[in-house]
């Protein structure tokens, strides 16, 4: 049987402008079979969630470098709940202090990968997620 | 342990592609004339250095990147950084001024004032260089798309300060083609982008003559993931896109290329980086005489600031990249740059605390008065294997720079996003490389340890600049005279739309205290916003 490639949209929100690493981990995810939907820069969190809708997401990956990742994240989690897609696996990434992965997860987020994470644990981290639950 | 056999030798091949041998001779450089392809020093083609006694007569300007919160906390940190011996400012906006926002635009909330100042209007520069006297100190203005507003507020402080427009130095980075590429404050399209760079290049041409209108960076090219050897050739067509814009309007080459300015990455292999330099300083030469029939020497020559980047630090073990930090600024040194700027220790987290900014300039200093780095000019010239490789890095960026004309230029390259695609794609290998250990990175794939100790401090953001800026632009707007703000924005309006330069109109707009908002939105009305080419 044909299988549903694991459809993942990976965001930039907000004015930063660091594409490094959502380029690179967009590439990783393709190279791992996985579909994937780059929003390009200056996004808004509204923007991210229609996307994510429209293309019928099953993770969303946001990166974040500028140090806004709490209100950004809250605002993002606050938004798929009102348009009852909460359960989409939401990933953040860039540049995240220790202390506030905990804080993140309190939020609603699924996990955080940092600087320096390595791309076969955020391979292996959705296949477990979105395979695992089928 | 037993040593190896010649032929069980490991490969060497630089980032960019060179294939290095593990010991070079005469025979290796025994091409290559002294006169015409490495020159004295101050000589065309400038392989050597482009001044005759470098640092011996004066060393390179020490420029931290700084700027935070508010106007004031930053003028704060200047006058701290002066008063320790740099030399020179290079102001760090935050990303709404960057992307010509103001602080009350819901888009800008979450923004205001963490990587760097926030800016609305004049009143906000104002303060920023209260009590720093900018005829002599010269300053670096971090911004791009917007740079044509900033240059107006910078030159309008001058003014209120008393100094006449020929009289101010400065740089404004002013390099959109690069932003598209990587770093990504863009605003409009690339067509009008570039017209705006030509009218600052052109206004500044004839009234402020001391000022670099724009400084083209293979920094952030390279920072995005670029080899070496792209990082130079991409900036080269950079330049080249713009030196074709002020041609165009009846400039002649001398009359600007003198004041175009340079910036580069430093990190990964030292003798790499070191030719690359060389190489860039000969090739941009020989583009500047041969291809743009300059005459002037000073046209020709390569002014640039180098610094240790970001991309080589490391967020585990924090404090190797203070001792990465001293090797890069002795690269820097080596390849003889004019100024030099190092990410301090704790950048690859935050902005600089005081004490990292402090070791970051200690660094520099050290360098320049204990460790003989200005004794004399391009030490390392004459190497059998830096000329060698110096050699070998000018073909490879010519080649590159040949694959872009091929393509059909820098703005056709970057407007349909193949350069774009091509150094994510080089960010994605060279990636790869690292987690596979291929390129070793200390405490990040060797020499690992448990790391629970090593957080470093991070900046504290004020909450509180959103609301100060807030109640500022409320003040401002009601305390200014409406009439003129709206006339100053009309005259803008017209010239933005016809071809008049934006320069006069816009040093009439910041002195009436419109808002940097208000600008850039006659801007984007006239102009439209870029359309970023997202495939990967």
């Amino acid at each position: 049987m044909h299988e549903k490639r694991i459809r993942v949209v990976i965001a930039k929100p907000g004015l930063d402008g660091h594409d490094t690493g959502a380029k690179v981990v967009a590439h990783a995810l393709k190279d791992a079979g996985m579909e994937v939907i780059y929003t390009g820069l200056h996004r808004q969190i509204e923007d991210i969630v229609k996307t994510a809708l429209e293309e019928d997401a099953d993770v969303i990956g946001m990166s974040i470098y500028s140090g806004a990742h709490l209100p950004l994240s809250k605002k993002l989690m606050t938004q798929l709940e009102e348009k009852g897609i909460s359960d989409k696996v939401v990933l953040i990434g860039g540049n995240i202090p220790k202390k506030d992965i905990p804080v993140l997860k309190e939020y609603g987020v699924d996990e955080v990968f940092s600087t320096g994470s390595k791309l076969e644990d955020i391979v292996a981290f959705i296949k477990d997620r979105c395979e695992g639950s089928k | 342990m037993k040593d190896k056999k010649p032929e069980e030798l490991k490969d060497v091949v630089l980032e960019s592609g060179i294939a290095v041998k593990p010991v070079y001779g005469p025979e290796d450089v025994g091409d290559i004339d002294y006169d015409t392809e490495i020159g004295q020093p101050g000589d065309f083609p400038f392989t050597r250095g482009i001044h005759p006694f470098m640092y011996r007569q004066r060393p390179w300007t020490m420029r931290q990147y700084s700027g935070f919160g508010t106007a004031e906390e930053t003028n704060e940190r200047f006058k701290w950084l002066l008063e320790h011996g740099q030399t020179a400012l290079n102001v760090a906006f935050d990303l709404p001024t960057q992307l010509g926002l103001d602080s009350d635009d819901p888009f800008a909330e979450e923004e205001v004032g963490r990587v760097g100042m926030a800016i609305d209007t004049l009143k906000d520069l104002e303060e920023a260089f209260d009590g720093i006297p900018i005829d002599r100190i010269s300053t670096s203005l971090t911004i791009n798309p917007v740079a044509s507003v900033m240059l107006a507020m910078y030159l309008a402080v001058a003014e209120k300060q008393g100094i006449p427009m020929d009289k101010v130095r400065g740089t404004t980075q002013n390099d959109i083609l690069k932003e598209y590429i990587g770093r990504g404050t863009w605003i409009f399209p690339v067509q009008p982008s570039i017209r705006l760079i030509g009218d600052m290049t052109e206004f500044c041409s004839q009234k402020v003559p001391r000022f670099n209108p724009f400084s083209v960076c293979g920094y952030h090219i390279r920072e995005s993931g670029a080899t070496p050897v792209q990082e130079m050739a991409y900036a080269f067509e950079i330049a080249i896109a713009y030196i074709q814009e002020v041609l165009g309007r009846g400039l002649k080459i001398d009359n600007f290329a003198g004041r175009i300015a340079f910036n580069f990455d430093i990190h990964g292999n030292l003798w790499e980086q070191v030719a690359k330099f060389r190489a860039g300083r000969r090739l941009w030469a020989k583009i500047v005489k041969e291809r743009f029939s300059a005459e002037n020497p000073r046209s020709m020559v390569l002014r640039m600031i180098a610094g240790g980047g970001g991309g080589g630090l490391t967020v585990q073990q924090p404090e190797n990249n203070i001792v990465r930090g001293a090797y890069y600024a002795l690269i820097s040194a080596l390849s003889g740059t004019q100024t030099m700027a190092l990410c301090s220790y704790d950048e690859a987290y935050t902005i600089p605390s005081k004490k990292a900014a402090l070791i970051s300039l200690r660094t520099m200093q050290i360098l320049a008065d204990e460790m003989g780095l200005t004794d004399t000019v391009d030490p390392l010239g004459g190497s059998y294997y830096i000329e060698w490789l110096t050699g070998e890095m000018e073909q490879r960026i010519t080649e590159v720079m040949q694959q872009v004309e091929d393509f059909g230029g820098m703005v056709k390259a970057v407007e349909t996003g193949y350069i774009q695609r091509e150094v994510s794609r080089q960010a994605y290998l060279r990636e790869k490389q690292i987690q596979s250990g291929e390129i070793v990175k200390v405490g990040v794939n060797k020499y690992v340890m448990d790391e629970e100790m090593s957080e470093v401090e991070f900046h504290p953001f004020n909450p509180e600049v959103i609301a100060k800026q807030k109640s500022r632009i409320k003040e401002i707007k009601a305390s200014r005279n409406g009439k003129e703000v709206k006339e100053a924005l009309k005259a803008l309006r017209k010239a933005a739309q016809t071809d008049e330069n934006v320069m006069p109109p816009l040093l009439r707009a910041v002195k009436s205290y419109a808002t940097l908002g208000e600008i850039t939105k006659v801007f984007k009305d006239v102009f439209g916003e870029f359309k970023e080419p997202v495939g990967l």
